[in-house]
């Protein structure tokens, strides 16, 4: 079981789907349990769409690259998208004072909170790499 | 499973039941639809119960706190009833257990409603 998967990901709320389905599937053969799944089926989840909406901009010409990487002991997600990138440290704390009531702006906040680790940059094509881990134990 | 919602009347309060996952897509924009049409017919004691909700993403969160922002900007109260330990969880990490008024009980919930 333990291996890499490289899937190219069309923009649009389907590939959300597939892709939580994807790595929740691999992460339930190395055998993390129920809770640890959910919580790192939403991280995808949240990351994917980053990525399908705010990176890509749900256009039909930009895919997203999911990397999954089955280990002996973690589940590693690579998601990469097309579009301009951001700056962790500029986006605004949806927990602090106005942002509190805001609609939107909690993504990488549960992303953060749901997987062991956590990473983003800017790829040299100027699109967002997230990595995200999440252990078995 | 995507959401489902049904609404049920308990005195003056307005009961939503959802069942599903709250997610971005269809579940958070059924959700939204309903709020908007209870108060577009006058409801405005609004109380949802999330027993049976198993999963809420970013979006979904983003439903509630429009619910909330929404009933609460027509003078109308919007409460929450039953959550699981992953939407407890959810509203902690985002620091949004404080803003929501959460009971566990239907029948006190209905009572704390002015």
């Amino acid at each position: 079981m333990i291996g890499t998967t490289d899937s190219l990901l069309a923009s649009n709320l389907e590939s959300v789907d597939s892709a939580e389905a994807l790595v929740v599937d691999a992460a339930a053969a190395l055998g993390l349990d129920e809770d640890a799944r959910m919580d790192l089926g939403l991280a995808i989840r949240e990351a994917m769409v980053n990525a399908v909406a705010h990176g890509n901009q749900y256009s039909p010409d930009k895919q997203v690259r999911l990397i999954l990487e089955r280990r002996a002991d973690a589940v590693k997600v690579t998601i990469i998208d097309q579009g301009e990138g951001f700056d962790l440290n500029r986006v605004p704390d949806p927990t602090q004072g106005e942002n509190l009531m805001r609609e939107s702006g909690r993504g990488l906040l549960l992303m953060q909170a749901f997987v062991d680790e956590f990473s983003v940059k800017r790829t040299a094509s100027g699109g967002a790499e997230v990595v995200l881990v999440k252990y078995a134990s | 499973m995507s959401a489902r919602f049904t609404t049920r009347q308990v005195g003056d309060v307005t009961v939503i039941d959802a069942v599903g996952r709250i997610t971005l897509g269809e579940g958070s924009s059924l959700l939204r639809d309903t709020v908007r049409n209870l108060i577009a017919a006058g409801n405005k004691k609004l109380l949802l119960n999330l027993s049976e909700v198993s999963y809420i993403d970013s979006s979904g969160v983003g439903e509630l706190v429009y619910s909330y922002t929404t009933v609460t900007g027509q003078q109308g109260q919007f409460k929450l009833l039953g959550l699981t330990k992953r939407v407890h969880d959810l509203l902690q990490i985002t620091k949004l257990y404080t803003v929501f008024e959460v009971h566990d009980d239907e029948t006190q919930a209905v009572r704390s409603f002015s």
